[in-house]
Formats: C-alpha cells, structure tokens, sequence
C-alpha cells in the first residue's frame, strides 16, 4: 500500500512515520506528478492558509480533486480545513466534504486542549484527541456521518464516503488506531 | 479537557513545520505575510536591523500594536520579551499571543537567569547556538528551539555556523556509549536526561527553526537542507526591495527545498535583497547571538 502525505506545510513527517510504523510506504507530495500510483492521501495540520496558497500556486487543487474521485483522502485540523466545503474565508479550498468549519474555533493556541474522544467505530475505547488552534464543523450535509463530537456538541470528525477528516491530530500520539482506520478504508477502496 | 500540556504546546510549533515565520512591525505587514503563505508572523515594534542601527536599550513591543497585528491575521502570532524579563512574558500571555520568543535580538533583561517557562500557558521559543545551550532552554521548558544567527545582517554565515553545531552534535551523541553521553552532557552544560532523549531520537526533541540572517529563498533553502525544521525571515523580507514578492518566494523555497529548478524559479526578479552587514566586521560587543546562557 502506498500512501501520499502532502508535504507543502505542516506536520507531514509526523504523519510518515506514524505510516512507516504500521509497515505501509509513504511519499511526500509536493507537486502533482507525485499522486500517481498512491493509494491514498493524507493532509496533514499545518496552517490551511498556507497550505491552500502552495497548492494553488504549485497547480495541485484539480490534480487532488480528481485523485480524491477514485481515492481516500483523510485531512487533520489544517487538513480539514483544506477539505471543506466552506470555511467563511476566501482561502482556497479542496471542497471534498460537505461541511462549513470555522478555523480556530476554540481560541488562540492558550485555549489549545487534550480531550479523551469516542470516535464512532473505532475499536479499543477513547481516543487521546490533541486540538491545537483547532477548527470545529458547523454544518454538514446529508451525505456527511459525524464520528465524533466534544461534550459540548462540537463536532470534530466526520466521514463522507472515503473521506475522513478530524479537527484533532492522531500523528501526535503514539495511538495508530485512527490511522489504521483510515488505511482500512484504503484497503477497501483498492 | 486539559490544557497547556507539553504535548499541547510543542504540538503548535510541529504545525509550523515547513513554514516561514516572518518578522512584521504594522498590520499591514502582517497581511502581507499571510498573503504571501507565512504559517506565522512574529509581531515587533522594529525590525533587528533597525534595532541595530537605532542603539539603546530594545525591549518588548507596544501590546496595542500586537493587539492590532493579531487582529489583522488568522495566522498564528508569536511576540518577543527579553530573555529574564517574566513580566513581559506574563503580559504577552494576558494578550493571548500564540508563542513567546524568549529573545537575544532585545537587550537582556537579566544576565543570569531566563525565564521559567514551564510556568506559563502559552508555549515558549528560544534561541540557541549549540546543542548545550538548546537543552538548557528546553530544560526550563522551551516548547521549540531556534537557531540564533546573527539577527539583522543579512548575513547567513552564523545561521549556518549554529545549525550544523546543533544538527552535528546530535548526529555525534546519537554514536556514543552511556559513560560518554555522561560525561558529555557535563561537558556541554546540559541535563543528562535531555542528552539521553535527544541522542536516543537522533534529533531535537523540540522543532528546531533556523533564524537570523536568512535573506534569499536560497538561503531558506540551505538552512533546510542543512536540516532545520522550518526558518524565521526578520529583516531579510521588509528591509528588501519588494517584499510581497521575496516573501512568496521564500515560502515556496522551504517547501521545494530539494529542487534546483524551482528554487531557480522562485529566486527570478526579486528585486534588491536587504543591503546586510557582513557579520565578520561587527565588533564583539554588537553581535546579538552571544547574549543568553
């Protein structure tokens, strides 16, 4: 199995070695030509600003789009954020998810938090979340299963179809388990 | 919900991995900074080359001015204090900056002790030129590192000096028995436990930027591939001839730090670099990266 993480800005080494560690192959994607022959895509946190920027200016919008027609793709914080629909700004967007999340929506990175998480499906109990200037979902349409919300509502993972998305960072445990979850969902598309 | 942890606070600094924090002294700046792709910008009242050339005593930023820089950007917004000085620390936590830069480029506030970090919410960088001097600060709680150079020159000589002294004395204790890494640890000044830590991972345990001197996308570049995390751009982009343009440049230069081509690309038409000083002519008592201990 061969998965992308894109590698414009942001935690993506994080995310290699968390792959490397479950024995799957991973690429850092920097330019289009390198989605050929992947299995999946992961997008990484970082700032979704930034990342939105790079790959516009480095041609990669439509290229991922039409990768994420036959392929997974799992976005964390940033990465989510680069997977909406609509974020309420003029930043560059993927639009693979049909949902409205608001950037930094629990504050500055003083209110950055850990938080045990029930993530719907995910086997072996709760799931250490880390929000760093973390964004929440608003919305989402009727095709978009949350799998996770915070005690106070907000919702922080969500599945459509072979997309994932998690306003939290699994990279930064030592907790593969969403990992795995997502690399099932790459076995069963392939 | 616990917040404020260690994980939490070294976690901020991974995202800025791959990314260009940039030195901005007006709102103004800042939305240059984040147009141009920066993951970070660090909120000053003056540019080190214009504390330098000013003189006097440099000290933390008007909180109004990072106020309004804070409000003019979604991006994260870093703040300097002076390295000792724990009220203006306490003040840029009370206004909500996102990272405090324990900082050489003010003048020190204290020539013994710095701050005690671990007693804040808000994460602290510090700089550093050598791994001893990396593991103290981390030790007092340091949640990302950086290399000092020497700020506002231009000049990348010391950036470099710093980085491959952090970068080589990790690949050098990553080869060393346990009775070595003791008595190197005593040698260098730092905690046995962080010697251990570090030699065990083979590299920082925090991020590790680059800072000081950085001012073409080629010296982004270098610092990359020498193996820093990511890089602070301070004078090198306002101080230039057309910042809007070296800012972008400099953002795809630390992402495509590997590729020849598009780093010949990027660095096309920039314009006038900053003027810079060469550092090997700056008299002892006006180099910055000797302040801290």
């Amino acid at each position: 199995m061969k998965i992308g993480v894109l590698a414009l800005q942001g935690d993506f080494e994080e995310h290699c070695v968390c792959l490397k560690r479950l024995g799957v192959e991973a690429f850092e994607i920097r330019l289009p030509s390198q989605l050929q022959e992947l299995d999946g895509l992961i997008i990484p946190g970082g700032e979704s600003t930034t990342i939105g920027k790079l790959a516009t200016d480095f041609d990669l919008v439509d290229p991922i789009r039409n990768f994420a027609r036959s392929s997974p793709v799992w976005g964390t914080c940033g990465g989510l954020v680069f997977m909406a629909r609509d974020v309420g700004t003029d930043q560059p967007t993927l639009g693979l998810i049909d949902m409205v999340v608001e950037r930094n929506a629990f504050g500055r990175q003083v209110e950055s938090f850990e938080e045990d998480l029930q993530i719907t499906g995910l086997p072996g109990g709760s799931f250490r979340g880390i929000f760093i200037r973390a964004p929440r979902v608003k919305q989402v349409g009727s095709g978009v299963r949350i799998i996770c919300k915070l005690k106070d509502g907000s919702i922080v993972a969500v599945r459509q179809g072979k997309f994932l998305a998690t306003s939290f960072h699994p990279e930064l445990t030592d907790d593969d388990r969403v990992h795995h979850y997502f690399l099932d969902i790459v076995s069963q598309e392939n | 919900m616990e917040k404020a942890t260690e994980t939490v606070k070294r976690g901020h600094a991974q995202m800025l991995k791959g990314g260009v924090i940039m030195d901005v002294v007006t709102p103004e700046h800042a939305r240059i900074a984040e147009d141009a792709g920066a993951c970070a910008v660090m909120a000053l009242e003056r540019v080190p080359a214009d504390i330098r050339a000013d003189g006097g005593v440099a000290r933390m930023s008007d909180p109004g001015l990072i106020l309004e820089i804070m409000e003019s950007v979604t991006i994260p917004v870093m703040a300097k204090c002076r390295i000792g000085h724990f009220v203006e620390a306490q003040i840029l936590e009370a206004i909500g900056v996102d990272y405090i830069d324990e900082s050489e480029v003010l003048t020190p506030a204290d020539e013994q002790h710095h701050i005690d970090k671990t007693k804040f919410k808000v994460p602290f960088v510090c700089g550093c030129r050598n791994l001893g001097e990396a593991l103290r600060r981390i030790a007092e709680g340091a949640a990302m590192i950086r290399t000092k150079g020497e700020a506002g020159t231009g000049d990348v000589v010391e950036a470099v000096r710093h980085a491959r002294s952090v970068i080589g004395e990790i690949r050098r204790i990553n080869s060393m028995r346990p009775d070595e890494l003791a008595s190197y640890a005593k040698e260098i000044g730092a905690p046995l436990e962080l010697v251990i830590e570090t030699a065990q991972k083979g590299r920082m345990t925090v991020v590790n930027f680059a800072a000081g001197g950085v001012a073409t996308p080629a010296d982004a570049a270098l610092m990359m591939q020498l193996g820093v995390d990511g890089v602070f751009v301070g004078s090198g982009i306002f101080k230039s001839g057309n910042p809007a343009a070296r800012a972008k440049a400099i953002v795809k230069a630390v992402t495509h730090y590997n590729d020849p081509k598009i780093l010949a690309e990027v660095s096309k038409g920039l314009g006038e670099a900053m003027v810079g000083i060469s550092v090997t002519q700056l008299p002892e008592g006006e180099r910055l990266a000797v302040r801290g201990w």
